[in-house]
């Protein structure tokens, strides 16, 4: 299978009772006797085929520079590798610890992403900042490199140089939402509080004006013969005509889950087309009928564009990866991924959202919630792609709840979106999306037909609760047991009532 | 004097520049080669057949070895000698090294070490407290028995009886930086290893074994560590072994480093424990009785689970003193990771079932929980009002500097404590779906290494004849701050500034035989050799500056970079200078050995501990009833430091250390399956606290008195007791579900949002 990447979530996918990724040997092969352990990791390989190098220029602090490398080459490797720069530090290799978080700017301005699950492709035509690149050229420290240091903001300091990338980019964007800012970077040692008081203190100097960075134009992808590996697609049309020459390809958008296929799986990617050239893919437009999101929209740029129609879905957002994970991972690789546990395909799916798929064929259109049709399978030709996915413009009865074991940047145990239309105490329209409660994204149609049409009352929602037990049989793993989700999702339902009553129920609303 | 002031850690400025060198970050010799491990998926059985032709045409790959091609010791173990560096033939668990993949970079070694064909004999694994039972698959041949008084009596007979029981998961270490080591060839068989460990006598030690040569042919060598926390005492040994035999069999440099899913996947974590108990009290709480069992998973290996098990048995009372008690401890042999050493090292385990037992008897009189508390303390300093006689632990040590009692007292009332849990009360009352919880907890915590031989240090300082001065001990940095805090002792004792000290890599070649940097002995031992090598010293300085003016030795006085002596004053440079060509040594080395400490584990009988350090935390925290989400909302500590060395890098360790103990008990789950598979094993899965996990109101102040043991300037250990303070969080959760109906909640460990709803059901007598 080959999916648009820009997803997070599951990298297991243990709701279908899949092996977890693969350990460094081997699977068992059950029922056996002997245990046999043997590959398993097709032996096509990363490196096999991909003689297809590609050529990027980006800005490297301050400096222009070219790489030639594979096209599943990560920054991290890159930078530490080969240009000796170990200041970017690999702590997971997954996106999940910001150890190695650098500052990437292009022309719609700086972000932190993480570098370790980020392909050199990707940063054509930008400019990077790494922990080496935040002092002035003199040496003189940047704010918060200079708080952190008043404020005992590192111990072991192998965390560091990620939080001051983060630190220096947040600062730049005048963003003081600490909490929300460095939610991607872990620390083991200092229980955070110290960094904190540091990006507070920070907070109110200027920005030293070689944080100011101008991306570069492209790179001519001119390295020995242009591989049909290596293809830059730069348009929806373009796209489609390579997809269909190339049904082995793999589409990179942020790379926020093909990046861990590579570090992790050393699968082999086949032919790569990056969509960080095709324009039409990218953004969010309001029109009086529909909200349309480009396939390639960040989960930062949606989160800022859906806030005033759909709170309730920025808020779910909010919850979606990291900072670093948002600036890189897109909606349609959300979607497109398939995860039983992507939070954005529940709340797309009480949107009653549409789904636009495009091949050499044209365009075709779905309802988001029937493009998931079994665990792992959804309805997508091996030559489509999603081009967009759109929203009709309604006046907003969303509420997303999502439930983890940290707040933050958690893959859901379960995730309910709810829409709940009532008019004159009556439903009118109700749309109960789940994540995590079966093989895919899916609608509690029981439920929904107990509320359907019916009075919005205490009883009726007690029946809508036990209905939900008729809908699903979630399944037992890491993060939560079969009855837990069950009784948490019925759970939801009453929230969604209780709230309305004016109950207080949200547990990071409460003050000390 | 530079002790006692707030000075940052030594190394802030190259954290915040990225110029910290770690190991992987360390410049290699051209060639250097790079080095996995290929590991079992099979939790226990015997190898019957290994296909590694397809890991030796994978790309990049010198050369794969397996134990037969070992030439020495094959075994990194830390104690029993009864852990294979690669596979004997049998497989103990998920994740056991059983090939070593050489290969010419890091990439081409992981991918190579996945391309083996090994069958294996599978045989029923132990995984369960059950299973190890059931199967007599204990460490020692019998539990182990600390005993005082006559508990079943004193229970039969008592007004109230309670029993209950308590999981308590175990946990990641989740260093930032993972295992890594390097080893160089060096001539005539040397080898130079540069290791992320806390012990680099051990891994000199396990090294020479591995290459046939002694001791004195390994030079070991940490720089930093990204973190420890325990994680990195025995752990690191593997990967050191592995690159000095690649590198004695290439004659290259080797390197390996683990990924971090393998990390998790490969190295022991912290214990968990189940504890159950019986307990009989009064109706004011007191408790007159109590017997309770520990069952701990130790893992494949036996590694340092004997002391960590003794730890927790000693640490069985807290703050309480018990005079009928018998504590039962059963390490228990499983297929599972081999658990290791954590922050606090099974004290943290012993101490929460503990406060458990007290909360439980608080819940079942209706009480505060704080009354049962100071009710139970030991007596304020140690005696009984009126008398001179002192109370003692379950293992005979008297408890003669008690101050549990005062800062409980102190923080109670900074805290406001009873008014805030007055306010919570009326504040639930009015929630039907949301409920506040308040819970302040103790933190008695005893210092010294159990082993008594452990309590040692030794040091190395030379005073160049330029005034400058190098600094060496025993003490590895793993981001504790312990190389700035012994610098400032020996800044100190030469009145010098600090600029004139420099810090430098723990080096087995110039401090030998040294202890591992754990049990938070770091600055108590370290910074008293270094005093001891620094005094040696000045007091050859000061001798000749006296006979030069001729005064008494005593009346020379080094102070501000400046020495003065009689008439005289000079510069600290000067001295040196005149000390240089005086022909006298400006070398030193320092040892020191902790004093007045005699303990049999057996018996369960002596001084363990050289001194206890105590703390005390208030949690409040806010849990939805519905699906048990939950937020920790304002933490106060009071944490006794004794004279602060720094008390900024003691609030730092406070801070640290209550983050990642409420981490322990709350978001932290570690989740094998039913195959014995670690499924939590990457931060995608395994969630350590993050940023606006710590509390939303954090207020930490040091307690203001001095050690009572003669320590270096009278401070004390600070490394592990804070994790502690973490308990405080789990039993706010507790109190809050307890809110929820009459019954007690039993809140197992670690309190995820499905633990504490179903601690929600419980107090509501739901079944």
């Amino acid at each position: 299978m080959h999916t648009k990447s820009g997803s997070r979530t599951p990298r297991s996918l243990c709701l279908a009772n899949n092996p977890d990724r693969p350990l460094a040997c081997c699977l068992i092969r059950p029922g056996l006797p002997l245990r046999r352990i043997e590959a398993a990791i097709p032996k096509g390989f990363w490196y096999r085929g991909r003689s297809d190098h590609m050529r990027t220029q980006f800005l490297l602090n301050g400096r222009q520079v070219t790489a030639d490398t594979t096209p599943t080459t990560t920054l991290l490797d890159w930078l530490r590798d080969t240009r000796g720069l170990t200041g970017t530090k690999e702590g997971c290799n997954e996106g999940d610890c910001g150890a190695c978080s650098v500052m990437v700017t292009d022309t719609s301005g700086a972000r932190a992403l993480n570098a370790c699950i980020l392909f050199m492709p990707q940063l054509d035509g930008k400019a990077v900042r790494t922990v080496e690149g935040i002092a002035a050229p003199d040496g003189t420290l940047h704010p918060v490199q200079q708080a952190m240091i008043e404020h005992h903001g590192s111990q072991c300091g192998f965390c560091t140089p990620g939080f001051i990338t983060t630190m220096a980019t947040a600062h730049l964007n005048g963003a003081t939402d600490h909490d929300i800012q460095l939610a991607g970077n872990l620390c083991r040692c200092t229980g955070y509080a110290p960094i904190i008081r540091a990006a507070k203190e920070a907070a109110g100097a200027p920005v030293p004006a070689h944080m100011h960075d101008t991306p570069v134009p492209f790179a001519e992808n001119t390295s020995g013969e242009p591989k049909a590996g290596a293809a830059p697609p730069t348009t929806p049309g373009e796209l489609a005509k390579w997809l269909d020459g190339h049904a082995n390809g793999t589409l990179v958008a942020g790379a926020t889950d093909v990046g861990l296929w590579v570090t992790k799986e050393f699968r082999d990617l086949g032919p790569v087309a990056f969509l960080n050239r095709i324009p039409e893919l990218a953004g969010v437009t309001v029109t009086p009928d529909v909200i349309h999101m480009g396939a390639a929209t960040t989960l930062t740029e949606l989160q800022t564009a859906i806030a005033p129609h759909h709170p309730a879905f920025a808020d779910l957002i909010h919850r979606y990866g990291s900072v670093q994970v948002r600036n890189a991972a897109t909606i349609g690789g959300n979607v497109a991924n398939g995860s039983p546990i992507g939070d954005g395909s529940p709340a797309l799916i009480a949107l009653d959202a549409t789904l636009h798929l495009r091949s050499v064929h044209g365009t075709r259109t779905l309802p988001v919630a029937e493009f998931f049709i079994a665990y792992g399978k959804q309805d997508r030709a091996p030559n489509e792609f999603i081009e967009a996915i759109t929203i009709p413009r309604q006046d907003d009865a969303l509420r997303c709840y999502k439930i983890s074991k940290r707040f933050d940047q958690d893959i859901s145990a379960l995730c309910g979106c709810f829409w709940i239309d009532v008019k004159d105490g009556t439903v009118t329209e109700a749309r109960l999306a789940f994540g995590g409660m079966a093989g895919t994204p899916v609608r509690a149609q029981h439920a929904e037909a107990v509320l359907q049409g019916r009075h919005w009352s205490e009883a009726q929602i007690r029946m809508a609760m036990t209905a939900l037990a008729d809908d699903f049989t979630p399944l037992s793993d890491m993060r939560a047991s079969a009855a837990y989700r069950m009784e948490a999702a019925q759970n939801m339902l009453w929230r969604a009532w209780i709230e309305d009553s004016g109950a207080a129920t949200n547990v990071r609303a409460v003050m000390p | 004097m530079s002790v006692s002031k707030p000075l940052p850690h030594d190394a802030a400025h190259l954290h915040v520049t990225g110029a910290a060198r770690y190991v992987d970050d360390t410049p290699v010799p051209a060639g250097t080669l790079h080095l996995a491990f290929g590991l079992s998926n099979v939790a226990a059985g015997r190898i019957t057949s290994m296909d590694l032709d397809p890991v030796r045409a994978a790309p990049g790959v010198i050369d794969v070895l397996v134990a037969e091609d070992l030439p020495f010791a094959n075994d990194v173990s830390p104690s029993a000698h009864d852990e294979p560096l690669l596979s004997d033939g049998t497989v103990h668990y998920v994740g056991q090294p059983m090939f070593l993949v050489v290969a010419k970079s890091h990439l081409e070694a992981r991918f190579a070490a996945r391309q083996a064909v090994v069958d294996i004999a599978a045989e029923t694994p132990i995984f369960s407290v059950e299973d190890a039972m059931k199967a007599d698959a204990w460490f020692e041949d019998v539990p182990r028995i600390y005993s005082r008084g006559d508990p079943a009596s004193e229970i039969a007979g008592a007004t109230h009886r309670l029993s209950g029981r308590i999981e308590i998961g175990g946990q990641e270490h989740f260093y930032l930086e993972g295992q890594a080591a390097l080893a160089l060839p060096g001539e005539d068989g040397d080898m130079h290893i540069i290791s992320s460990t806390q012990h680099p006598t051990e891994i000199q030690h396990k090294v020479a074994e591995a290459i046939g040569v002694p001791m004195h042919a390994v030079r070991v060598e940490t720089r930093r560590m990204g973190g420890g926390f325990g994680g990195k005492e025995s752990q690191g040994n593997a990967l050191a072994v592995a690159c000095a035999v690649a590198a004695r069999n290439t004659g290259r440099a080797c390197k390996m480093r683990y990924d971090r899913d393998d990390d998790m996947i490969v190295t022991g974590k912290r214990h968990d424990f189940r504890i159950e108990y019986d307990v009989g009290f009064d109706d004011a709480g007191r408790i007159l009785g109590l017997d309770v069992r520990h069952f701990t998973r130790c893992g494949w290996a036996m590694d340092l689970s004997l002391p960590v098990a003794d730890r927790a048995m000693l640490h069985a009372d807290n703050a309480y003193h018990l005079p009928h008690v018998r504590i039962e401890s059963h390490r228990l042999r499983t297929n599972t990771q081999s658990a290791t050493a954590f922050r606090g090292f099974g004290g943290p385990q012993g101490m929460l079932g503990m406060e458990r037992i007290v909360d439980h008897v608080a819940g079942h009189l209706g009480l505060d929980p704080l009354a049962v508390r100071v009710a139970n303390f030991y007596a304020s300093g140690g005696h009984i009002s009126g008398t001179m006689k002192v109370q003692t632990t379950p293992y005979g040590q008297a408890v003669d500097d008690f101050i549990g009692d005062a800062v409980v007292a102190r923080l109670r009332e900074t805290s406001q404590y009873d008014a805030r849990r007055a306010a919570i009360a009326e504040w639930n009352a009015g929630q039907p779906v949301l409920k506040k919880g308040i819970a302040l907890t103790p933190v008695k915590f005893g210092i010294s290494f159990t082993l008594t031989h452990l309590n040692q240090a030794g040091a190395l300082v030379h005073v160049y004849a330029d005034g400058s001065i190098h600094l060496n001990h025993g003490g590895t940095e793993m981001g504790q701050g312990l190389f700035q805090k012994v610098a400032q002792v020996a800044a100190s004792r030469f009145g010098v500034p600090l600029t004139a000290i420099k810090i430098t890599a723990t080096d087995t070649a110039k401090v030998p035989n040294t202890s591992a940097t754990a049990a938070s002995s770091g600055s108590d031992l370290n910074g008293m050799a270094v005093k001891a090598a620094c005094d040696m010293i000045r007091d050859r300085m000061a001798a000749h500056l006296a006979e030069l003016h001729q005064c008494a030795p005593e009346a020379v006085v080094f102070y501000a970079g400046r020495v003065r002596a009689g008439s005289g004053d000079y510069s600290f440079a000067e001295v040196a200078a005149m000390t240089y060509e005086a022909r006298i040594s400006l070398s030193a080395t320092g040892f020191y050995k902790t004093p007045d400490i005699q303990w049999d584990r057996i018996k369960g009988e002596g001084r363990p501990f050289f001194y206890f350090a105590y703390g005390a935390a208030v949690t409040e925290v806010v849990i939805d009833t519905l699906t048990g989400e939950n937020r920790i909302l304002r933490t106060d500590i009071l944490h006794d430091a004794g004279a602060s060395l720094n008390p900024a890098l003691d609030i730092g360790q406070v801070e640290g250390g209550y983050v990642q103990g409420a981490g322990w008990l709350t978001t932290e789950e570690l989740v094998w399956d039913d195959a014995g598979r670690l499924r939590t094993h990457a931060p995608s899965t395994y969630k350590i606290p993050a940023c606006a996990d710590r509390p939303d109101i954090f207020n930490v102040a040091l307690w203001d008195g001095e050690n009572r043991a003669d320590t270096i300037y009278k401070s004390k250990a600070v490394g592990e007791p804070p994790l502690m303070l973490g308990i405080s969080a789990f039993l706010a959760l507790s109190d809050a579900a307890a809110a929820c109906g009459p019954h007690y909640p039993d809140l197992q460990a670690p309190a995820t949002p499905e633990a504490v709803l179903r601690a929600v059901h419980a107090a509501r007598g739901d079944v």
